[in-house]
Parts: C-alpha cells; structure tokens; sequence
C-alpha cells in the first residue's frame, strides 16, 4: 500500500559516467557507470555503452548515493502555505539530495483524519517532486487530549504516528497510542518534552543560559520524557521511535531500551551534531530551535551513537519558518531550523571531512536507515532497483546564503557557513527530480 | 559617525571601561554649575526607545541627552505603534528616517538590541534587555563605587544578593566588577541562582551569614511574581525578607549596600538600612546621570584618548 505520493514526471533515461557509487548496504564502494532505464537502474559496471534515448551525464570524481530519506521535515501544508508547501517543500528536499520525505502532522488544521491525510495525499501526486509521506497525529489537533481514528489514518497511509511540535503530554497517552499501535502496526514517534521543565524555555540550561540570562531547557527535560516514553514501549511491547534527540542522558536511556531488544529507533538532527549551546551567544533567532542546541559534551556523545547505530539515522526537522517569526528578538523568534538542502554537506563537511565519521555510515544513516524504519524499499544502486539515488560532487564547496534556498524560507542555522559537499542530481522514484545548474 | 553599538558589557576592554569613568568624572564639574549644559552633541540626535516602563533609567539618559545638548526623541510603549502590532524591525526602519545618532533602548526580551542594531545606522545603547544585560548601570555601579572607594577597585569583594537568575543587572555587574579586578559571590535561595553560572568565575552562597568579608553587599529588587502561582520560586516575600533581607543587624561595620532599584522596602532592603546615608543608593542614582553622559559622548566621539579634553 502507499505511503507516499509524488507528481508524475517523465521517468529518466540515463548514464552516470565514471562516478564514486558508495552503497554500503551492498558493499560496494567503486567507480562505476550507473545506467538508469525508465527510472529503474538497468546495469552498474565498466564502460557502459549509453542505449540510444539515454543522456550521458559524466561525474568523473563525484558520488553516485542512494539518495537520502528524511523522516522528520514540517512542510506547513495546509495552512501555512506561505512557509513551505508541498511544491517547494519537495523540491528543496530534491536539492539537498533527499528522494523521499515524510512531512510532520502539526499542520492547520493538523493531518488527524484519514480524509485531511488524503487531501494531502492528493496534493502530493500533484505537486511532489519527490516521493512524500505523512505523519498522522496521534490526538486530534495535536491538543494532546482525545486519540486520532489512528487506523483509519492507517488506511489511508499514514506513515507513523507523532504529535510532533507538542509532547504526548501524560503518560497514559503515551501508553494508549502505543496499545493502538499493534492495531496499526505503525510506530508512534515522540517529541521527548517534559513541559513543567520546558516552562518558557528558551535555550539549553547550562553555563551558556546562565551567562545570556535566558531561560533554561535542561537536559532531563528531553531525557525523563524520552525514558518515560522508552518505559511504557517496553511495557506494551510496542515499536517506538525517538524524535530528534538531543542530551547524552537520553542515549543513555536509549542504549538501556534497545540492549533489553526493544524496537525502538532513534533520529539526530544535523544542527544536533554540528553545532552547540555556545552558537546562542550571537543571540541569532536562527539557532533557536527545540530541542536546543545543547553541549560539546552532547554532541559528541550523539556522533558517537550515530557512529554506533544507537542512533539509527538522521533527519532534518526542517521547521521553515516566516520572517516574520524570525526577524524579531530572540527570546520572541519561533524555534526551528530549515535543513533539507543542507543536511548532507554540513553532515560531510563537520563529521566526514574531520573523520568523525566515515562516508559509508553517513550515507546508511542518511539513506536506507531511515527508509527501512518508514517500512519503505531502502534506495539501493543495484540492477533492478528503482533508481533512487542522487549525484554530489564532494570538492565543490559553497556559502550557505539567503538567496540559495530552494524553500520559501531561509531561517537556517547555517547561514554565512562554508561547506563542502555539493548535491548535482537527485533521481527520486525514477524521476530526474533535481539538477544543479550551477 | 562610526557605529559604536553597547548592547553587552563585554563589549568593552578595560581600558574603555576605565575611560568612561574618567570621562564620566570630566563632566561632573559640568552637573555643579549654574548652568548645566555643555554644547559638545550640539547637533546630533538621540532617541530614547523604551518599551518597558522605566522612569529612572529613561529621564537620565534623556537628562544626560540634554545635557549635553543633544537633541532628543522619546519613544515609550504606551500609546505608540508598539502596541499597533508594529514590529522592533519597523519601528528601527521607521526612526531611521531621522537619521538618529544614537538609539538608547530598553526591551523586554533579550537579543533585542541585535534586531534593532541590524535595521539602523546608528549606535544602539542597550539600557535594559530582558535578563540579558545592562551596561549602563554596571558603568554606573562602577562609577559610584570608584568615587567611594577610590580609582583601584582591585581586589575588593562584592556580594550581589537575591534573584539572580532574573536580573539583567547581575549579569552585567558581575562581567563588569570582574573585569575591575573584583572579587564576585552570589546569595541567594538555589532557586534563582541560575545552574552553571559559577562558571563565570564567581563564588555561589545559600547562607546570607557568610557575607562577612564582602566590602560591598549589592542587593537586588526582588519581583512579587517570583511568588505567583505556578512559578514557585518563592513560597513568600515574608520567607525571603527573614532568610535574605539585609538588616542593620545583618551588616558589619563599614560594609557599604547598594541597589539598582527601585527598592522594595521591608523585602530586600530594611528601612534601617534604606533611610541611612551610608548606603550608595543616592550616589548610584547621581552617578547615572554622569555616566550616562560619558556614554553618550564616547559612542558619539570614540574611545580614543585625544579629544576628552575638549568636552568642556
Ligand atoms: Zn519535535
Ligand atoms: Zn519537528
């Protein structure tokens, strides 16, 4: 059944000449031709001869990837179409190499019935450059109160289940959800917050708050909140998945659920594991984000648990937001990030590049982790599979600017940073859904 | 005129700390005579934004203005566009049509002065921004506690008492008294002393009986919504005046008490200690004038030591 929905484009004709093919899943890390025939790939190896119809594209020197899969972008449609919608929203995913996309469910009104989730399914076969799923919410209007008709949202493709942007704020929510997931059989993901320690939070607490005089986010209030949530999955043997997590404490109590063989899965954003509570000195609206940036400490500890798997993958939590939300005081700015087109080349510039990470493990984390916990095909470059792979040139480097961006908001935390790392092509679903023109 | 904006105390070295005092101490002659008016910003204009009620700080920088003939504008909260809905980035466009000089501010929420520093050509003073900082009555602080105690401040001990998680002025007092050379504890109940901030460098106490060897006890105006439902800071004023309220009996001999005010008399402060003149309040208050001043003179003028000389 679907769970994503996209525009139908012509289905591409095409050979990759001469690039790096880096898929670990299948071992394979070689130069190699890429032929793409009707979107499906047709042959991978040495000197390739081009069928008549298909275009060569020589990327001598540049990687060939299974394309990235984002589990965690706010698309704001409906409602907010004047933030991101589906059309722009997709097609910044295409250009930061991204070839499937599952969109947040806090939207206006929120995506909480299985007729609201068709809507937008339809507006995905008509303007998705990419592959784009939803999340359903787990209470109506995300007001924490009453649960969503989650198997009817189920039906009609939710992907998984998030109040996302809110808490499940009780822990018998937490528990129902959980229970109504063995009737769906989709995971419930969760945004660890305990809000009496949140209570107008502005940053992580810690020497950096104490100096600015802004309030305070601790670390436990994401880490009681995410235990809590790992406590009741573990007590109702239910799949779970953790939001964008943040603190040290929390992979502590991750490590603890999965060693006991839980199903739990967990996510880190890339402004989680580049950047710390220090950026916040600059009182720049755009490194205000929820959960905050917190620690060297934490950080570190986070690229260590994606390194490992504890954590399982990365995603965006791309939040566009207005100038509107954004050009005013700090302790005034809404919180978030826009991520999807620079995800890849902060992740290889800070991580990679520095060897904190190796290439391979960048990639499973960015592509086929996170699509094998949406239960989607993960993008594989073997013949056969359909063509789901995108194209980046690994010496091209560029400044992060205002201008750049493919969404129709430009509140990055990235903004005036150098990177490394270029995305030229994406192939989404067989379809040629990005190219860099530049 | 070079943009020179004072949004933080760390925006200063120590040099440019010490010269705005010595400029500050320049224009108290000025503040003695019969005429109290220089013409040194004759024709430059300044706009005094203030979006949170603020008499005291609001008339010395307008006083410390005129002083200086400068020529002012007054912007307050009440009545103007910022209830309209008008936002910081407009209003910053907007007086930008008058070609200010200088735009002293006061704000409720920190990184305020960025906002408006990024839409305007002109130097922004930060006279208040939510609990962030305020420079200006760090410098002010400074200068009364020079003109007490002499020009060498190195070395001496200040304990700044009560809500420190809340107070704009600990902050900048604390960056500021170090940067002097001064010796920084912090009182008050766990609960408004912000977690980490001993990494700034001071000494954190619970216990108002262990203050004996500050020179100075700086106290703090402690806000009657700490004790509002649901915030749960305070049980009550009438605990925090018995465990943290600075008394006659509570002081050693020779120790000197400030306080940035307004005070709550029979809280923070005892009217034994408010109605004596041993305390620096009224100096704070006469020092900000001066100050404020010196502030204004040097963002217009620079830091720079040719030309302090020509203020008169
Ligand atoms: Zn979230
Ligand atoms: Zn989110």
């Amino acid at each position: 059944m679907d769970r994503t929905w996209h525009k139908p484009l012509p289905a591409a004709d095409l050979l990759l000449r001469g690039g790096r093919v880096v898929d670990p899943r299948s071992g394979i890390d070689a130069v190699q031709d890429v032929l793409v025939k009707r979107g499906r790939i047709a042959e991978t190896g040495a000197a390739i001869t081009a069928p008549k119809g298909a275009r060569e594209v020589d990327v001598t020197g540049m990687l060939v990837l299974p394309g990235f899969v984002d589990l965690h972008a706010h698309l704001r449609a409906p409602g907010r179409e004047d933030e991101e919608d589906v059309a722009s929203g997709t097609l910044a995913a295409a250009a930061g190499g991204y070839v499937r996309v599952f969109a947040m469910a806090n939207t206006d009104p929120a995506i909480d019935t299985a007729a609201g989730l068709r809507g937008m399914a339809d507006v995905a076969r008509a303007e998705a450059v990419v592959p784009l799923g939803f999340y359903g919410a787990v209470t109506r209007g995300l007001k924490g109160e009453q649960l969503t008709e989650m198997a009817e949202l189920a039906e009609a493709g939710a992907v998984a289940f998030s109040d996302d942007g809110r808490p499940l704020a009780t822990a018998v929510l937490v528990r129902r959800a959980l229970q109504y997931a063995k009737i769906t059989g989709r995971v419930v993901a969760v945004h660890g917050q305990d809000d009496s320690l949140f209570a107008g939070g502005q940053m992580h607490e810690g020497p950096v708050s104490a100096r600015l005089g802004l309030a305070g986010i601790p670390s436990l209030c994401e880490s009681l909140d995410v235990a809590r949530a790992l406590d009741m999955a573990a007590y109702e043997a239910a799949p779970l998945h953790v939001h964008h997590v943040s603190a040290a404490a929390s992979l502590e109590a991750l490590s603890r659920a999965k060693s006991t063989g839980l199903k739990v899965t967990a996510e880190a954003t890339p402004h989680h594991l580049t950047m710390t509570d220090e950026a916040v000195v600059s009182l720049d609206s755009n490194v205000k984000m929820n959960p905050p940036l917190r620690e060297e400490d934490d950080r570190q500890a986070l690229v260590k648990a994606l390194k490992s798997g504890l954590v399982d993958c990365v995603a965006t939590d791309h939040a566009p937001h207005a100038p509107m939300s954004k050009d005013v005081p700090f302790e005034e700015a809404a919180f978030g990030t826009t991520g999807l087109e620079t995800a890849f080349a902060v992740l290889y510039t800070d991580l990679v590049k520095r060897r904190a990470l190796d290439l391979g493990t960048l990639v499973t984390r960015m592509s086929q982790a996170p699509a094998a916990i949406a239960g989607g095909e993960p993008p594989a470059i073997r013949p056969g599979a359909l063509a789901d792979l995108c194209v980046v040139d690994p010496r091209a480097t560029w400044t992060v600017t205002v201008e750049g961006f493919k969404s129709k908001s430009a509140n990055s935390a990235f903004l005036g940073r150098r990177l490394t790392g270029r995305v030229k092509l994406t192939v989404a679903a067989g379809r040629v859904a990005w190219e860099d023109d530049a | 005129m070079a943009k020179r904006d004072l949004i933080s105390i760390e925006d200063l070295s120590r040099e440019q700390v010490e010269l705005l005092l010595d400029t500050a101490e320049s224009f108290l002659p000025v503040l003695q005579r019969d005429i109290k008016k220089v013409p040194t910003l004759r024709g430059r204009t300044i706009v005094n934004l203030f979006w949170e009620a603020s008499t005291r700080t609001s008339s010395s920088f307008d006083l410390a203005a005129k002083r200086l003939s400068a020529d002012t504008i007054a912007l307050k909260a009440s009545g103007s566009a910022v209830e309209k809905g008008e936002t910081l980035k407009d209003t910053a466009i907007t007086l930008s049509a008058y070609g200010p000089d200088i735009i002293v501010m006061r704000h409720p929420s920190a990184g305020a002065c960025q906002v408006l520093s990024a839409n305007t050509e002109a130097s922004v003073i930060n006279a208040g921004d939510g609990k962030h900082q305020h420079p200006t009555q760090c410098l002010l602080d400074l200068f009364a506690l020079r003109q007490t105690f002499g020009r060498d401040l190195g070395g001496m001990k200040v304990a700044i008492v009560g809500d420190i998680l809340h107070s704009r002025v600990a902050r900048s007092d604390i960056m500021g008294f170090q940067l002097l050379g001064m010796d920084v504890t912090l009182v008050g109940p766990p609960t408004l002393i912000p977690r980490g901030i001993d990494q700034m460098g001071v000494r954190v106490e619970h216990d108002i009986a262990r203050l004996r060897d500050a020179d100075v006890i700086y106290l703090l105006r402690i806000q009657k919504e700490r004790i509002s439902e649901g915030a749960n800071f305070l049980p009550s004023l009438r605990e925090y005046s018995r465990l943290y309220g600075m008394t006659r009996a509570r002081l050693r001999p020779g120790q000197r008490v400030m306080h940035p005010g307004p005070i709550n008399r029979g809280v923070e402060i005892g009217p034994d200690i408010a109605d004596d003149d041993e305390n620096l309040i009224a100096l704070q208050v006469f020092s900000g004038l001066a100050v404020r001043m010196a502030i204004l003179y040097r963002t217009v003028v620079g830091y720079s030591d040719a030309g302090s000389e020509e203020v008169l």
